[in-house]
């Protein structure tokens, strides 16, 4: 048990695992720096209160962790993304068909990220992709140290395109930098197109917006032309494609946007 | 909930200072939060209740600052007030706004016995 921060409660250390493999008990690390519990009781009776100036980002140690992991991939050629969105809009069928259709042409391996269960990473290994699954028990996103780890377990070629599925979650994740080359979030016409402007923080920090399920717009009033204003209200940068997963429609728009992101020179 | 995480946080960078200054105990801990930072400031209170226990900052207070939103037109560079991420420019009524305050999150200082 750690005192300086509670932080060996149950449920707070992450597990990565490989499908197949069994969870097993963690070593105790704090974002990858340690401390030492030197503390030492005064008694000898009078104060020593003084003022320590700290002025630390709070963020700085995941942004910093962060960097390195960029560092990483660009020295690998790795084109990393960081795939967010809310639960239900497709990220996993996504990645299932992406891995599918361009397996043979790229090389992809994939970081899932939920709270709990398998499923996910058991799902990409049947499409044929290398996978850890990140399971962060209580946690509501990933943060760079896990990612740093499983890109460590997962043992990324150079050159690949490393998918990073975050927790389904259009709130927290947002204020963690992994180490992306880019982020992109991942909304469905079955969600309000308002979405942008109730989780802004997210659309801001992207820069791609798929909007997926499009097959099912002639039954739906999702207002396609609404929802990209709205994000681009908030985001004026933002791209977007819109495609259907599940007929194919939009994604050679998508694996068009791959390919020139990975490959600049090739574009 | 991310406000946990950030509150663990917030208390290692709070002990590991301390520690190193061979403190034994934290009176106040002084935090700027900014309004913009995608923080909630009741979870984040919550979260630093149940995050500072059995540590040296449990008895500490917490002085929790709030730094107001601000930001600069990219188009006229007016800068205004904003309490959101996609505030309009009074001036100019273009919504393209650069966030110049109020993404702060930091530990600013302690003090230690």
């Amino acid at each position: 048990m750690c005192d300086s921060c509670g932080c060996s409660q149950p449920g707070k250390e992450p597990i990565i695992l490989k499908p197949g493999e069994e969870s097993h008990h963690h070593t105790h690390t704090h974002d990858g720096v340690e401390h030492t519990h030197d503390f030492h009781d005064h008694d000898h009776g009078h104060s020593h209160e003084r003022k320590l100036d700290i002025e630390q980002d709070v963020l700085g140690r995941n942004n910093l962790l962060a960097e390195r992991n960029r560092g990483y991939f660009e020295a690998k050629d790795v084109l990393a993304l960081n795939l967010v969105s809310s639960p239900g809009s497709g990220k996993t069928s996504l990645l299932e068909r992406t891995i599918k259709d361009q397996g043979k042409k790229l090389s992809f391996f994939i970081i899932e990220g939920d709270q709990q269960t398998m499923n996910d990473a058991n799902r990409i290994k049947e499409a044929g992709a290398p996978v850890v699954q990140v399971n962060t028990g209580e946690g509501c996103h990933l943060d760079a140290d896990m990612v740093n780890k499983a890109v460590k377990k997962l043992e990324v070629e150079d050159g690949s395109i490393l998918m990073i599925e975050n927790v389904g979650n259009l709130v927290c994740p947002a204020m963690f930098d992994l180490g992306e080359s880019s982020r992109v979030v991942i909304m469905s016409v079955t969600e309000g197109e308002d979405k942008p402007l109730k989780y802004p923080y997210m659309f801001k920090s992207s820069d791609l917006c798929i909007i997926n399920k499009t097959d099912l717009l002639p039954y739906l009033d999702f207002d396609l032309k609404q929802a990209r204003n709205y994000a681009q209200q908030v985001n004026p940068e933002l791209e977007f494609i819109e495609l259907s997963v599940k007929t194919g429609e939009g994604m050679d728009i998508w694996y068009d946007w791959l390919g020139k992101t990975a490959n600049p020179s090739q574009a | 909930m991310h406000e946990f995480s950030i509150a663990v946080d917030i208390v290692d960078i709070a002990t590991s200072t301390a520690s190193k200054e061979s403190a034994t105990v934290v009176k106040e801990i002084e935090i700027e939060i900014g309004q913009l930072s995608g923080v909630v400031m009741e979870a984040l209170e919550f979260s630093l209740e149940a995050a500072v226990k059995g540590t040296i900052l449990e008895n500490a207070r917490r002085n929790l600052i709030i730094v107001a939103g601000k930001a600069r037109c990219t188009q006229c560079l007016t800068e205004y007030d904003t309490d959101s991420l996609f505030k309009s420019c009074p001036e100019c009524g273009t919504c393209a706004p650069d966030v110049i305050q109020g993404r702060e999150l930091r530990v600013k200082s302690i003090i230690v016995e």
